[in-house]
């Protein structure tokens, strides 16, 4: 009830801020509040493993987490000056509209739908994940087409439960939909035996399987059910705030194109090559045309470090969600991951 | 006089004023509203009903598929409302009645253990008996794989209650006909027979009539209309049990978590109301030779009625508003329905406006009933 009330809440009120915050705030630019402000304030979701969560001194990492210290880099010099903001599945985008935040970065997929009717703007897409169902081993199921009929939990997340009846719609099966508004009862179901299967983003499914009393016991099936790429969001018509947060993940992505790491950023700052150079605000002034600092790049890759250390310290194979690259890798190693030039 | 310094007038002046203030704001936030949400390029109005929802929703009290529109799935949603709802509200009240009563009973141990049962359903939220109720029920019965067969094709899992259905091959709408009738001459008869009784004082077997007026019109369908009905018998597939009349445990939970909720509060309103019709009723009934329990139905039990309706409406709006819990238990309710549908538009204001719409007008409908039945149960003055 109590969570309820204070969903509705927050909903009821971050529409209403919307409504003041949007007469009032349209004067300055974002970067202008923000500098202002000497801090980013960035939506996350506080409570996905790997990708949001507050560590035992309530330092908050995670990859979502670092790309919004990624920005803050770029804008502050410091990784740090970041406040974060719980946003649930059903405020994100209200928070973001209304200036509640500077930016969303929580695991949101990028679709056409929301980029063209919500008043947002996505930057590159920083992971690229997709749906998928794990089930107990011991069901001895290997492919999600055998589900038919078979009870599936999902939360009510955004285009779950549509993937879903798309897909066992493309099969012609069908499949009984059991969906919860809480993560915890999502998992106790599906653990308890309520649901064969359980779906959702296979990140997500990494971090659920961790939780489990014997991971080894789950087992996420092959097929990938939807797309879903993963991105940070900004509102609309806010061409250079929106420049600095997607250039800001593509730094990311050319560090580790470049091999420029946070342990040799320094050594890196001396290379001869002339798009290091220019990334690292050596040469030519690109962080001034974004009205940044110059050494924006260097302060991003110092404050967090490359693509690649980003995913192995949150989400890799040494951490709780074991995930490997995957398509999450440079495209140069057949991945997606491609950053356009910096020139 | 000036028109100003008279009363009448200036009541009406002021309330006038009052409205005209609150249409103002209603008006200033709507046009902020829109002209916001336009500036910012997020699509209004409620064109997104008519498209496809695409979703499925697997406990529907009416058809659905998810090639339907949004604006039925919504429809959906408020049919599971209302139905779950509704129930809660009549089981709840029958067992109210009975608790209620039993509160004041003479028996210690019975008025205790009611006691008991009340107080430990009031002063708990609702939310942590639904979480109770659901977490028993799935961790309790054993998987689809190992369900109990209670009975021959009735199944018992931690995926609810299985049992075989009737299917209506012709006759159907027949023996519904023959059902409305019967109800109607088994009532009439009643009433008649009362009636008689009053002007005659010579009584007749009323229960043994009634139940002849209500089982001839279904004897006579049963007879000359062509009935066929087919049993839909669940069978066991892979995962689950297909076919068969299906109650989920998301349902279960709610249904029984609401209903005990609002059998302790009727408990309550019915024993507020029994003990406030005077002591000197029950002193002149037992004058009279009647037994407890006729005094209680005859003349304790009419009063009371008049005491607890108000009371009753009020509990009634609160089952239909808490069940919108559901969406913590994963009953597909108008919210869980309206949440999905705002999480694929992202049109959350008029979404929420839509099931905001319609808690109201429902609210608004189950006063109206009850206001119209207290009407009719009030004490006529003469």
């Amino acid at each position: 009830m109590k969570n309820r009330i204070l969903q509705l809440c927050a909903t009821v009120a971050g529409i209403a801020v919307g409504l003041v915050a949007a007469t009032s705030a349209n004067a300055a630019t974002t970067l202008e509040t923000v500098k202002a402000r000497g801090k980013l304030i960035c939506g996350v979701s506080m409570s996905t493993p790997g990708f949001a969560t507050a560590d035992a001194k309530g330092h908050m990492q995670g990859f979502d987490v670092d790309v919004c210290r990624a920005v803050a880099a770029a804008v502050f010099g410091d990784p740090e000056k970041v406040d974060f903001v719980l946003t649930n599945i059903n405020t994100r985008f209200q928070a973001l509209q209304s200036g509640e935040i500077d930016m969303l970065s929580r695991q949101t997929t990028l679709t056409f739908s929301r980029e063209v009717s919500l008043g947002l703007d996505f930057g590159p897409t920083v992971f690229y994940d997709g749906q998928g169902l794990m089930v107990a081993k011991s069901l001895g199921v290997n492919s999600a087409k055998e589900l038919t009929d078979a009870a599936i939990c999902t939360l009510p997340g955004t285009t779950t439960a549509q993937n879903l009846s798309d897909f066992f719609r493309s099969i012609g099966g069908k499949f009984e939909l059991v969906v919860f508004e809480n993560p915890d009862e999502n998992r106790n179901a599906f653990f308890s035996g309520r649901c064969e299967a359980i779906s959702s983003d296979r990140s997500d499914l990494a971090s659920i399987r961790a939780v489990a009393n014997n991971p080894d016991d789950y087992v996420v099936l092959p097929e990938t059910i939807s797309k879903e790429p993963l991105a940070p969001a900004v509102r609309q018509n806010d061409s250079n705030w929106r420049d600095i947060v997607s250039w800001s993940a593509w730094m990311l992505m050319a560090a580790e194109e470049r091999g420029i790491t946070q342990a040799n950023v320094d050594e890196m700052a001396k290379s001869e090559d002339p798009e290091i150079q220019r990334m690292l605000g050596v040469n030519e002034e690109l962080g001034k045309m974004l009205n940044l600092d110059n050494k924006w790049g260097y302060n991003i890759i110092k404050g967090v470090g490359n693509y690649g250390e980003v995913f192995e310290r949150n989400l890799g194979t040494k951490t709780a969600l074991g995930l490997t690259r995957g398509p999450n890798t440079r495209w140069s190693e057949g991945g997606l991951l491609y950053a356009p030039p910096f020139r | 006089m000036p028109l100003f310094y008279d009363a009448r007038i200036r009541a009406y002046l002021y309330q006038a004023i009052a409205v005209g203030i609150v249409l103002l704001i209603a008006w200033v936030m709507f046009s902020t509203a829109s002209a916001n949400l336009a500036k910012q390029d997020i699509a209004t109005g409620f064109g997104f009903l008519a498209r496809q929802a695409g979703f499925v929703i697997t406990e529907t009290a009416i058809t659905y598929e998810p090639t339907d529109t949004i604006g039925r799935a919504i429809l959906v949603g408020i049919a599971n409302t209302v139905k779950v709802s509704l129930l809660a509200a009549l089981l709840g009240t029958i067992l109210g009645l009975l608790v209620g009563i039993g509160r004041l009973s003479h028996n210690p141990v019975l008025s205790r253990l009611m006691l008991a049962y009340v107080e430990a359903l009031r002063n708990v939220p609702l939310l942590l008996y639904l979480l109770l109720w659901y977490s028993l029920i799935i961790s309790a019965f054993p998987p689809v794989k190992q369900a109990i067969e209670m009975l021959p094709g009735v199944f018992l899992s931690n995926s609810g209650l299985v049992m075989p259905a009737l299917h209506w091959e012709s006759g159907f709408a027949a023996l519904v006909t023959a059902l409305i009738v019967a109800v109607a001459a088994a009532t009439f008869a009643a009433r008649i027979i009362g009636r008689r009784r009053v002007v005659t004082g010579k009584d007749m077997p009323v229960a043994a009539i009634a139940t002849l007026a209500f089982f001839l019109p279904i004897a006579a369908a049963l007879l000359i209309a062509n009935i066929s009905v087919a049993w839909d018998v669940p069978v066991l597939g892979r995962f689950r049990l297909s076919g068969g009349y299906h109650l989920r445990p998301e349902f279960v939970a709610l249904l029984l978590g609401l209903t005990l909720s609002v059998s302790a509060n009727v408990a309550e309103i019915v024993r507020a109301g029994i003990q406030a019709v005077s002591k000197g009723q029950w002193e002149a009934a037992t004058a009279l030779g009647l037994s407890r329990a006729r005094t209680l139905k005859l003349v304790i039990l009419p009063q009371a009625l008049r005491i607890i309706i108000p009371p009753l409406t009020n509990t009634y709006l609160t089952v239909f508003k808490n069940s919108s819990l559901a969406i913590a238990i994963g009953y597909p309710d108008l919210v869980m329905v309206s949440n999905t549908i705002m999480n694929q538009t992202g049109q959350a204001i008029e979404s929420i406006a839509i099931f905001m719409g319609v808690y109201l007008g429902l609210s608004i409908l189950i006063s109206l009933v009850m206001n119209w039945y207290n009407a009719k149960v009030a004490l006529r003055e003469r």
